[in-house]
């Protein structure tokens, strides 16, 4: 640990006595401060009581619950077409993922196999959407740092080319609902595949960009460096996934470790971080955006023509039964729980949201240290509301 | 040296300073739009609808209202429902075209407009008058044929029903009509 007063190893209790040794003895009573629900570094509408000793953090209690929109329920009265748009809404910055992670619980369920160009038109566009995550947790986790503005809004502008090729190719932006239960709903149309391929030049350039402009800067590093630390047994106890615990140095990946669709049939590599600090979950970050690219352009190199949709009724009623299919979405790993009765309704619902449960980290990572650091460790773990309250 | 990261950065700064602008200055200019947008003014073709409410049924959160009676025409001319009531609430609809996908005959088509602000929430409703009186130009999603044309809602016009349809003809109509540009090949079957 190069700053943070070598505290990070410490339980919290020990971390707050070193770092203030008269604290204890010193008469001075603890302030609680709400932080939210409506507040402009919690990425949504999510509330934390924190109790200060001065600036320093004793206690966080996160509270949540304010977009809870009862998803699970709702997609218990509608048919297996109609939940894909619910799932569009959960972590609204990666539609597709969501999508994508749905639709193969169903074709689990309902013992579907989609076509091979289906596969690799969901990846490509599955790896765009981490891009545009990941592009999206970079800008906010600097916007947080106090980097006002500028390293966002070079962010938005590749997310925004991102975006512009799921308009083409499904007529959505965001809430984009373009997988459908066996296949995609359409094959992408004559002008992607050379915007595609435009944009796959353009793209490395534009993260060295970032990583010029980014990783070495002096107060980026002073701000995150050993800041933060989550250790990796603490991250497996707390069934932390994805890049937060990539970036402990667990190489963990589930396109290599368990590989769904197509990914057994590219070659990338899984970026793993050392420290686990706040700086190692922004540069992991950085590094799995090349990955993803090189995913696409070999997708884009092996896909084949042929159909985009398996044959399937238009009320799908998948026997009785039920089935769980995980992805490595961009947050983690992004399940779904599926059970059916027989019927054209899933019987019960059921959505292992990563940022809900990489959340539950928070308050071991930041009681000792500071309500700024506070809100950067908060960005860095990249939490999306509408998918910790669905 | 300390200090040299924040230099490295300004110098990708000014690099971006003078960059050509990646925005628009929104009302005067617009960025291109793709002919496959799911947008709003849903097209109509009342020539093709039979009234089955297939939309209504697929529609997720259930806002299009259909209220028909018997059309008067025999099994023979295609036995469709008039449509008495059309309703399209697109203050709640959130533009997922499944309706598009689920209507069998090809009649219902997303719009491809995205400035539909109002004052009341009751000028949100698409009213089946206002579906009959609406310019058609349909966004080319779901509709791949559209695309072969290279048909494109904001730049051509208004678009008939003959050349709108995955099919040249709504096929539950017996006779056969002829649809335009086509050559008579004395087949009698699709």
């Amino acid at each position: 640990m190069t700053t943070g007063l070598g505290l990070s190893a410490a339980p919290p209790g020990e971390r707050y006595k070193r770092l203030l040794p008269g604290a204890m003895s010193m008469r001075s009573e603890p302030v609680t401060v709400n932080v939210g629900p409506q507040h402009p570094s919690t990425h949504g509408v999510f509330r934390l009581r924190v109790t200060f000793d001065g600036e320093i953090i004793l206690d966080v209690e996160p509270i949540f619950g304010y977009l809870h929109r009862g998803s699970e329920k709702l997609a218990e009265e509608r048919t297996y077409t109609q939940v894909i748009t619910l799932t569009d809404r959960l972590d609204y910055v990666a539609s597709m993922t969501n999508n994508q992670a749905y639709v193969l619980a169903a074709e689990k369920l309902a013992g579907l196999r989609p076509p091979e160009r289906a596969m690799y038109l969901r990846v490509i566009a599955a790896e765009l959407q981490r891009i545009a995550s990941h592009l999206m947790a970079t800008g906010f986790l600097l916007n947080d740092l106090g980097a006002f503005a500028t390293p966002l809004m070079y962010c938005f502008r590749e997310r925004e080319k991102i975006l512009d090729l799921f308009e083409m190719l499904c007529g959505a932006r965001i809430t984009l609902s373009y997988m459908r239960v066996g296949g995609v709903f359409q094959d992408a149309p004559e002008d992607f595949w050379p915007a595609l391929r435009k944009f796959l030049k353009e793209m490395p350039g534009y993260i060295d960009e970032y990583e010029a402009l980014l990783v070495e800067n002096e107060i980026l590093v002073t701000r995150t460096r050993g800041v933060s630390v989550l250790t990796v047994d603490h991250a497996l106890n707390a069934s932390v996934t994805g890049p937060m615990l990539r970036a402990s140095g667990f190489p963990w990946d589930l396109r290599v470790v368990d590989p769904y669709e197509v990914y057994d049939r590219v070659r990338f590599d899984v970026p793993v971080g050392k420290a686990g600090d706040n700086y190692d979950r922004f540069k992991i970050r950085l590094d799995e955006m090349r990955q993803s690219l090189r995913i696409v352009e070999q997708c884009v190199e092996q896909i084949e023509p042929g159909p985009v949709r398996a044959e399937s009724p238009a009320l799908l009623r998948p026997p009785a039964g039920d089935a769980y299919a995980r992805i490595e979405g961009p947050k983690g790993e992004l399940g779904f729980y599926l059970v059916s009765d027989g019927s054209i309704a899933p019987y019960r619902f059921k959505l292992r949201a990563p940022s809900f449960i990489n959340l539950t980290v928070l308050r071991d990572l930041v009681i000792g240290w500071k309500l700024a650091d506070m809100i950067v460790t908060l960005g860095s773990i990249d939490i999306n509301m509408g998918e910790v309250d669905r | 040296m300390y200090g040299l990261g924040i230099l490295s950065g300004m110098v990708v700064t000014l690099k971006n300073f003078f960059r050509k602008p990646f925005t628009v200055s929104y009302p005067e200019q617009r960025l291109p739009q793709h002919p496959r947008f799911r947008g709003e003014e849903f097209t109509w073709y009342e020539e093709r609808c039979t009234g089955c409410a297939s939309c209504a049924k697929f529609c997720p959160l259930g806002i299009i209202r259909i209220v028909t009676h018997p059309g008067g025409t025999t099994p023979a001319e295609g036995d469709s429902y008039a449509i008495d009531v059309f309703d399209i609430d697109i203050a709640r609809c959130m533009f997922c075209g499944l309706c598009v996908e689920a209507c069998p005959y090809d009649a219902l088509f997303m719009g491809s407009g995205f400035e539909e602000a109002k004052y009341r929430r009751r000028d949100l409703v698409i009213s089946v008058e206002r579906l009959r009186a609406a310019e058609k130009r349909p966004s080319t999603w779901y509709r791949p044929q559209l695309e072969g044309q290279a048909y494109d809602p904001r730049r051509d016009g208004s678009l008939p029903w003959q050349k709108a349809g995955r099919e040249p003809w709504p096929y539950h109509l017996p006779q056969r009509p002829q649809a335009e540009g086509e050559k008579t090949t004395g087949e009698g079957t699709p």
